[in-house]
């Protein structure tokens, strides 16, 4: 066996290849884009005639970047995905644990959460703006309905793939009903958790241009939103994209902090 | 190696009997009887193998004294106590182990105190001490992911250990290890079990463990089970691996074997494995 110096290196340059790569790939695509929208391609189904290039895209970010507005878009946004997904994680936690453990709770519980999952988020805007008392709960509301259900789902199925042999033996161990959860049910299911949590993250910020079709002034949806109303659509592209980056980021944000939390996880994966 | 004071008190205890002791599983056509009016003891500190092929209720035996499932008829006393429910007193060790993933080896170990209310300094000590016994100090921060299976079922009985068992169940524990590791473990709880001196009911397919490691083999016949012949083992202890070749052992072995595989009646039986994989239709004793 090689010694643990030349395999961390080797390691290294295996993960320095692969960022490489990554990057390489996304830049195949920005030109490209730049290629077809600079010739004014038209592909039959879809025109590039209109489209703006990167460099269009590029100045109308500088320009947001300099505007006293950024500031304002990118808190607004995030207070407003990340309260939205705040309220997700305690409901959906909450009620998955609940449902994961008693047959009687999933029964009351799933059929109307069910019957609203499909519902999309541009569907309840009218009803959001008419349940809450001022537009900012709304656009909450929206996010809110975002990342509940892959946080419900994800946690239900969590609790419900812990093994039963391990809950025997806790019992055998001496774990009454409270010590099974925390020390079972919980640990056991939390890899679930995150797996929501994370992917909730993402449909938040997905529901984000939504929630902020009813904002008056800030977000980085309403700056969308509004470019699009307007009609330039440069500006719509830099929305776009850092909605993109912001969901992206704040997805990993959480998978990361899973691995912190649940370092026998990793060890378990590398394993496999 | 000395062996921590708070393993010494042990004991003297773990007298077990079973009367008559029946467990159905299922209802109407579907149901079938696992055990039928099975009946046996043992002393205090007695090694005891119960030896049958698959599928001949002996899981369904050390389920139902540990507590897991609940018996049609019939009693089991330990200590002159009737078993209520799952007890540390009673401790169990499966085939394929049920460590915490997500709990350090240490923290594993000291699972059983935690549940007693015991502060972490405390129970911390006492795990290190067992798993030292167990042949596993340097191993405290590690996960089960990290172990080999062998080392994850000597981490399996010393947490069984930490809580001073009555009784220790034992459920074809090295069964789904290779041939030499499982020797080594033999030998290994064989070494344990004769400073600690607590009861063990031991189950296993194979008869050189059982003769092996017991006291006392206790054959068991095919669904329903019963007991249908007791073999008492006089060999000297400690034992070493060269028992298994004297003859005096294998005129035992052909013995079993033909008590296993009488001729003309051997029929493979569906698995009834009591506590992993349970068929519908047996109890959801996990919830």
């Amino acid at each position: 066996m090689p010694p643990a110096g030349i395999l961390k290196t080797r390691f290294a340059r295996f993960a320095i290849g692969r960022l490489m790569l990554r990057a390489g790939s996304l830049l195949i695509c920005i030109l490209a884009w730049h290629l077809a929208a600079t010739h004014h391609i038209n592909l039959g189904i879809a025109t590039f005639q209109n489209v703006p290039s990167p460099p269009d895209v590029l100045e109308a970010a500088l320009a947001l970047l300099h505007s006293k507005k950024m500031l304002a878009h990118l808190t607004a946004s995030m207070s407003r995905v990340f309260s939205g997904f705040l309220a997700a994680a305690g409901v959906g936690i909450t009620l998955g644990l609940i449902s994961g453990r008693s047959r009687f709770a999933e029964d009351v519980l799933l059929p109307p959460l069910e019957m609203l999952r499909p519902v999309p988020a541009v569907a309840w805007i009218p009803l959001a703006i008419l349940m809450f008392p001022s537009s900012e709960l709304s656009m909450v509301f929206i996010t809110f309905t975002g990342a509940l259900f892959p946080i419900l789902l994800n946690t239900i199925h969590g609790v419900e793939s812990v093994e039963a042999r391990l809950i025997a033996s806790a019992r055998s161990l001496g774990s009454g009903r409270l010590a099974i959860f925390t020390e079972v049910i919980l640990p056991g299911a939390a890899p679930n958790i995150f797996t929501g949590l994370s992917i909730g993250m993402g449909t938040a910020w997905f529901c984000l241009v939504t929630a902020e079709m009813i904002a008056g002034q800030y977000g980085l949806g309403y700056y969308t939103w509004s470019s699009y109303t307007i009609q330039n659509y440069a500006a719509i592209v830099v929305g776009m994209i850092l909605i993109g980056l912001l969901g992206m980021v704040s997805s990993l944000l959480i998978k990361k902090l899973g691995n912190l939390l649940m370092p026998w996880h990793v060890a378990r994966r590398n394993k496999s | 190696m000395s062996l921590p004071d708070y393993i010494k008190t042990v004991s003297r205890q773990g007298r077990v009997d079973i009367t008559n002791l029946t467990i159905q599983f299922g209802t109407g056509k579907q149901s079938f009887t696992a055990l039928h009016n099975l009946s046996m003891s043992t002393k205090p500190g007695e090694f005891v193998c119960l030896l049958g092929s698959s599928g001949c209720g002996k899981s369904t035996l050390l389920a139902a004294l540990a507590g897991h499932i609940q018996a049609n008829g019939g009693s089991i006393l330990v200590d002159g106590q009737q078993i209520n429910g799952p007890h540390p007193e009673r401790g169990l060790v499966f085939q394929q182990h049920t460590l915490f993933p997500w709990k350090k080896i240490i923290d594993n170990v000291a699972f059983g105190l935690k549940m007693k209310g015991i502060s972490r300094a405390a129970r911390h000590e006492q795990a290190r001490e067992l798993l030292k016994l167990m042949g596993l100090a340097g191993f405290e921060n590690h996960y089960p992911a990290q172990l080999s299976g062998g080392m994850l079922q000597r981490v399996e009985i010393a947490r069984v250990l930490i809580n001073s068992p009555k009784v220790m169940l034992m459920d074809e524990p090295f069964g789904a290890l290779d041939a030499q590791t499982r020797m080594m473990m033999q030998q290994l709880l064989l070494e344990v079990w004769e400073r600690i001196k607590t009861t063990i009911v031991f189950i296993t397919h194979d008869i050189d463990e059982a003769l092996f490691l017991a006291d006392r083999v206790l054959v068991m016949s095919a669904r329903p089970g019963r007991i249908i012949e007791e073999i008492n083992l006089d060999f000297t202890r400690p034992r070493h691996a060269e028992l298994i070749t004297s003859s005096h052992f294998m005129q035992l072995k052909r013995h079993c074997l033909e008590l296993l595989h009488p001729q003309n009646s051997h029929f493979p039986l569906q698995r009834v494995h009591s506590l992993s994989d349970a068929p519908a239709s047996e109890p959801d004793f996990a919830h």
